[in-house]
């Protein structure tokens, strides 16, 4: 283990919190409840792949992309059922073409003018691509991407991050933040290292 | 009584040998993935790049000579107005399924040896549907104004919109949609292990990637979403990979011609494009994995899942050659059974027979494990089960079309030389966009393979998992 210690210059400069790094998921899932159990709330895990359970010691709410994703469809669907509707009709105010006098009513293969089921595979195929874009855009907005500073690079081990280390931070925001008693805390749960990171 | 417990993690390994192998850490993964495209360019590479880039070249040549003389320079013809430009669109489109199935499909249903032929097989997905898009779009003969008669765009060039009740209309919004969620999916999965590059690099370097990961930190808070994401992006394009072979196969069903209007071609179309990706999957991974030392992440178990796929598929297309024959003759309707008859022996009864026995045949050797775990076995039989996939798009279209109601409109296809040399200009620009993809990008999902890593460490610490 490193030894963390506390440089003189770093005082003056704003803190961004206490980062420990661990050496594998077991112990950053055991740290991280320790740090949740002593009651800090502004906790932070960065992990080179997804680990399941942190979401729940962490406090992480369930991901609401759902709904996006449900909205961007709908608006898919609509889109879509007006685009037919509406080339059709050649009037973009009416649709004359659900009752078959739009501007081009031409019959093809004695088929009624309009019909709901030639109209769905373009329907779908809306659908599914604005749901894609509201899952892909709307996973990056909800997360803030992209963001290309964030104080975490400022961790020395941050480059290990999408490597092999899982990184735990307790963040200065957090109401019972003390630098000196933070950094003793994540000392005792078996660190790779420890360090203040700044702003 | 033979003693069937399982004592050691050394037995389980024997039954169900592990996904990652060779003590893989998380950093020996990152190394071992990273290293590809940091190291300096081989020679190989330029040796297999140089002469794509040229095919490719002769692909835009043809292309060019096609726009400034007309469509006739390929050899369509009345009656045989669909040829070859149809047949490669549908092989082409048909291997890029497997991509789909593999990160989407195979996701929902919690197979964890995708993870490390996913990535490459979603490109290979991008590349294959860049290949078909060329010939609709050159079949139109002034590709540059194609985008208004394939799009509804206002404009005044046709003064008039598309037939949405055209199975064609419908194929373009198909292939469109396939590709662009396809690319999505793909660059969503790329994210982290860009930010995993760009971590490992220096100067400018560092500073492209660390805008092409948009600044992946790896938060537990994004991962969340992140998940989510996946999920969803996998849970749509299931129905989507289905919808668009179905659709591309709406373009004959919908027809009234004898051989194309039967109502097995959906169900029939999507085995096959799922039987011809894997097909190229494992053509392109026996290579790369040998090419790239990745013995140890693609495995022998990767690859006999593959044939495992095949295998399956090859079955279920020959049933639907079989349930073809079956209804053309209980049908009773004579046109319907001379177009079935004119196939196996009529002037094509050559490509019928050398679709039959390349995917029905070829594939039978993967019921014995010896061929399933051979690799040169495996690439020889995917080679063949590429052609035959390829013979049975030309077994549908060019047959069914050669002989009209009327025996004055009767006529035999063959393709002009530039029908040949575009066909093997596109193969040309497939392998110089696979090729730029494994010397620029992470090969293997570094992230999901570490997470499958993971998982597999701690089956092995907590009584081996010999449970399930």
């Amino acid at each position: 283990m490193e030894n963390s210690s506390l440089p003189a210059a770093l005082e003056l400069k704003e803190l961004h919190g206490v980062a420990a790094a661990f050496e594998s998921p077991d112990k950053l899932l055991k740290a991280a409840k320790a740090v949740r159990k002593s009651g800090f709330t502004k906790v932070e895990a960065y992990t080179p792949f997804p680990i399941h359970g942190i979401d729940d010691v962490l406090g992480i709410p369930h991901s609401h992309l759902g709904r996006i994703v449900i909205c961007c469809g709908a608006l898919g669907a609509t889109a879509a059922l007006t685009l037919i509707a509406w080339t059709g009709s050649g009037d973009p105010l009416l649709f004359p073409y659900w009752t078959g006098l739009g501007a081009y009513p031409l019959v093809i293969g004695g088929k009624p003018l309009f019909s709901f089921e030639p109209s769905i595979p373009i329907t779908f195929e809306l659908t599914v691509l604005l749901s894609a874009f509201g899952a892909v855009f709307g996973m990056f907005a909800l997360n803030g991407l992209p963001q290309l500073y964030h104080p975490i690079f400022n961790f020395r081990h941050a480059d290990r991050i999408t490597d092999d280390q899982f990184v735990l931070v307790i963040e200065k925001a957090d109401p019972k933040f003390d630098a000196t008693e933070c950094t003793r805390l994540l000392q005792e749960l078996d660190p790779v290292t420890v360090e203040m990171v700044e702003e | 009584m033979a003693d069937l417990a399982i004592k050691s993690p050394e037995m389980l390994d024997e039954v169900t040998p592990r996904l990652v192998q060779g003590n893989s850490t998380y950093r020996s993964l990152t190394e071992d993935i990273s290293r590809i495209v940091e190291k300096g360019t081989p020679i190989q590479w330029w040796m297999a790049f140089l002469p794509s880039v040229a095919i490719a070249g002769m692909m835009f040549a043809m292309l060019g000579y096609l726009v400034i003389t007309g469509i006739g320079v390929w050899g369509n013809n009345s009656p045989i107005g669909w040829a070859w430009d149809i047949t490669n669109f549908v092989w082409w489109i048909g291997i890029g399924h497997a991509g789909t199935l593999i990160s989407a499909i195979l996701f929902l249903f919690r197979q964890k040896w995708r993870t490390s032929i996913n990535r490459a097989a979603e490109a290979m997905t991008l590349f294959a549907v860049a290949c078909a898009a060329q010939y609709p779009l050159f079949h139109t003969g002034r590709p540059w104004r194609a985008i208004y008669w394939l799009f509804p765009l206002p404009n005044t060039d046709l003064n008039m919109w598309q037939n949405f009740r055209s199975p064609l209309e419908w194929d373009v919004f198909a292939v469109s949609t396939y590709g662009t969620v396809s690319a999505l999916f793909w660059f969503v999965g790329l994210v982290p292990d860009l930010a995993t590059l760009r971590d490992r690099a220096t100067g400018v370097r560092a500073y492209v990637l660390g805008f092409a990961s948009l600044g992946w930190r790896g938060s537990a808070r994004h991962w969340r979403h992140y998940e989510m994401a996946y999920l969803i992006l996998a849970g749509l394009s299931t129905p989507l990979v289905l919808s668009v072979h179905t659709i591309v196969s709406f373009d004959f069903a919908v027809s009234l011609i004898p051989g194309w209007h039967t109502t097995i071609f959906p169900p029939y179309f999507v085995a096959g494009a799922i039987f011809s990706g894997f097909a190229m999957v494992v053509t392109l991974m026996t290579v790369a994995r040998w090419s790239l030392q990745l013995q140890h992440l693609i495995t022998t178990k990767h690859l006999e899942n593959m044939c495992k796929v095949m295998l399956a598929t090859s079955m279920i297309v020959g049933y639907a050659y079989g349930t073809e024959l079956f209804i053309a003759w209980y049908s009773g309707n004579p046109y319907e059974q001379f177009a079935f008859a004119n196939r196996a022996l009529g002037p094509y009864w050559w490509s019928y027979w050398a679709m039959v026995s390349c995917n029905v045949i070829t594939p039978q050797i993967f019921w014995f494990k010896k061929c399933r775990t051979s690799v040169p076995i495996m690439f020889v039989a995917s080679i063949f089960i590429n052609i035959g996939m390829w013979f049975e798009r030309f077994v549908i279209i060019v047959t069914s079309l050669h002989r009209d109601f009327l025996p004055s409109s009767w006529g035999y296809f063959r393709p002009t030389y530039v029908d040949i040399l575009t066909f093997i200009g596109t193969m040309g620009l497939f392998m110089t966009l696979f090729l730029l993809f494994i010397r620029f990008l992470p090969v293997i999902a570094i992230s999901e393979v570490k997470g499958v890593l993971a998982q597999e460490d701690h089956v092995t610490k907590h009584g081996h998992g010999a449970h399930h």
